[in-house]
């Protein structure tokens, strides 16, 4: 046990909302002596006494920053699974980025310890999967594209450290959609468009992970010491059909090739999020993913539920005035 | 309903407060009427908020106990289900009930779901293929109505969960057979729900059933338009696609269900699903008492349609 206890702790991604939130949990933590963030942007929000390096972990001045701050930790959430501009530099950030990193770590003779964000989008989506995917499935159709297919590499290369570098306590974390106040991702923007397009004759049972609960398993996979893979969601299932009305949004079902064609109508003219492939096989398939191994090995619970976490994002964004609904209490206001 | 305030003779200046105020805004007594209009108002209420639950493999119940009048009255009144050995059904606990499949379209599948419904008040958990999650609409319905693909996978968790798990191992071959070769049992898959039911050592319960052949004789097919829209096949029948949609109401043959004797598959170890002879020889075992109470049940029911 304590020759995995995190004393420096280097956070990639630090100036994203989830690198940001994890670096004020871990520099609370009086167990460790220093916390140190990397990103090629400032953090926006005060991360306590967490020090800030900018650095591009594209390049290999972030292994200088591993060594002379004999970083003994490294908690990798560099994953960015919202593409903001073009697919090639999202690409190379995620694979590339990891690549270098990775290369630092395995070269440091401090180093005992690497968590690592991915995703459950490296189960893909397909009609042809299982309801539920535990850890140790493979994909039936693998994740072809976009951040899916860039996760899916990272835990590849995650894996070939951790075969090159047996000594390292590796946990690697597939986490749900996350959801809760201050999130802003493909997700929420779909969900809140003025009219929400779904695939006709489809209804995806979607998970969801709350920022809370999803902070707390990585600062716990930090501090503590759970080497493995782990899935991370909410209990329970939504369905895309249950969300939209318990949101109130109006919703227009339209067959797969209109909504993709429709996606890229709303990202040229209006601004509005393209659906990219992964996005839109999720929103036809859907997926769900088995938590009884993360739950066992941490003896917790996420405490948001898959409904919880959605109802406070409905509750933070002003949504859930439901028309319909308002119109049948309007008719019916006598009778009940 | 008595409430607080009937119980007590108004004392002179005593004043009864209620303990649950919301009590009193209660109607005291409902007609049928006005409670089935009621009860369906907070449905449709719950339906348009999204208020409802489904588990993990998308099962909504609320959604099936809406839609069972309608299969009932199918039940019931166009098939006169006649169910048989009821007591062969565990009241709790797994079980894999592995019936014959046939019809031209798995209509047999939810009479059985019916039947165990409201007989055994249980919710049986088919397992579809997956030509049934590629098509819109046939999906996510027979989500909602608890069935899930049939892999290994969904088979165990469902089973360890202790549901009550049916599953056609002749799949299309026996659903899309022709009208000529009704009741005769197809190939039963690969023995794949032997070694799940080993697996998740629980009993397989046979079950025969008798009428769907008849509901839509498939006596040709459409190949070529089959191809063309991705389906296993193209069923012609006497009154599809001659009549059009019309076609599709199912002939109203008179069914029997039976539910065999469980398969014991006591003293074989979780190990012995690795052994391919013993997972053949069930499987060989199975059709046959299938086949055999087939048989029997079409001597029992005399003419298709009365």
């Amino acid at each position: 046990m304590p020759s995995a206890v995190a004393r420096v702790v280097l956070v990639t991604g630090v100036s994203r909302f989830l690198g940001a939130r994890v670096a004020y949990a871990l520099q609370a933590d009086p167990g460790i002596e220093r916390v140190i963030g990397v990103d090629t942007v400032p953090p926006t929000t005060s991360l306590g006494r967490t020090e800030f390096v900018r650095v591009d972990i594209r390049t290999p001045s972030i292994a200088k920053v591993i060594s002379s701050a004999e970083v003994d930790t490294v908690v990798h959430l560099n994953l960015v699974t919202a593409p903001t501009g073009p697919r090639s530099s999202m690409k190379e950030l995620n694979v590339i980025g990891t690549m270098q990193l990775l290369a630092a770590c395995q070269r440091s003779p401090d180093m005992r310890k690497l968590v690592v964000r991915s995703s459950a989008a490296v189960y893909g989506s397909s009609p042809r999967d299982p309801a539920v995917f535990a850890e140790d499935d493979e994909p039936v159709d693998p994740p072809s594209s976009g951040y899916a297919k860039d996760a899916v590499e990272v835990e590849g290369y995650v894996r070939g450290l951790k075969r090159r570098r047996s000594d390292l306590a590796v946990s690697t974390l597939r986490f749900a959609n996350f959801l809760g106040p201050g999130v802003d991702s493909p997700l929420t923007r779909y969900l809140r468009m003025p009219l929400v397009p779904t695939v006709f004759g489809f209804d995806p049972r979607l998970q969801f992970v709350h920022t809370t609960d999803g902070v707390e398993v990585l600062r716990r996979m930090t501090v503590e010491d759970h080497p493995g893979t782990f899935n991370v969601a909410g209990d329970g299932v939504l369905t895309l059909s249950q969300a939209i009305r318990r949101a109130g949004r109006p919703n227009l079902p339209l067959a797969a090739p209109a909504m993709g064609a429709l996606g890229d109508l709303c990202k040229r003219f209006g601004g509005l999020p393209a659906f990219s492939p992964e996005l839109l096989r999720w929103l036809t398939y859907g997926r769900v993913v088995d938590t009884s191994r993360l739950v066992g090995e941490l003896k917790w619970r996420p405490k948001y539920t898959s409904e919880a976490a959605f109802a406070e994002f409905v509750n933070a964004s002003g949504l859930g005035h439901n028309l319909a609904l308002g119109l049948l209490d309007r008719l019916t206001g006598g009778l009940r | 309903m008595m409430n607080a305030r009937d119980s007590y003779p108004d004392h002179a200046g005593a004043q009864v407060i209620p303990i649950r105020p919301e009590a009193h805004e209660q109607p005291p007594e409902r007609s049928p009427v006005e409670h089935a209009l009621a009860s369906g108002l907070s449905f449709l209420r719950r339906r348009l908020s999204g208020e409802y639950e489904v588990d993990e493999f998308g099962f909504d119940p609320e959604f099936v106990e809406a839609v069972m009048p309608v299969a009932r009255l199918f039940y019931e009144k166009w098939f006169r289900v006649e169910l048989r050995g009821l007591e062969n059904l565990p009241a709790d606990g797994g079980a894999l009930v592995v019936a014959n499949h046939s019809g031209t379209l798995p209509i047999d599948g939810l009479m059985l779901q019916v039947g165990v419904h409201d007989h055994a008040q249980r919710n049986l958990r088919l397992l579809g293929a997956d030509l049934v999650y590629q098509v819109p609409l046939l999906g996510h319905l027979s989500r909602k109505a608890g069935h899930t693909l049939a892999c290994q996978a969904d088979a165990d968790r469902l089973l360890t969960k202790g549901e009550l798990v049916g599953v056609f191992p002749e799949g299309f071959k026996g659903v899309g057979k022709p009208f000529a070769d009704r009741y005769k049992l197809q190939r039963f898959g690969r023995g794949g729900f032997v070694a799940t039911a080993l697996r998740a050592d629980v009993p397989i319960i046979p079950c025969a059933i008798v009428g769907a052949e008849e509901i839509y004789p498939k006596i040709g097919e459409l190949g070529a338009l089959a191809r063309l829209l991705g389906l296993p096949y193209f069923p012609v029948t006497p009154t599809f696609p001659l009549f059009g949609l019309l076609g599709l109401i199912p002939l109203p043959s008179k069914w029997i269900i039976q539910f065999g004797e469980p398969v014991s598959l006591e003293g074989l170890e979780p190990g012995a699903a690795d052994d391919p002879m013993t997972v053949f020889n069930l499987t060989d075992h199975v059709r046959e008492v299938i086949q055999q109470m087939l048989y029997d049940l079409l001597l029992r029911r005399g003419p298709a349609f009365f």
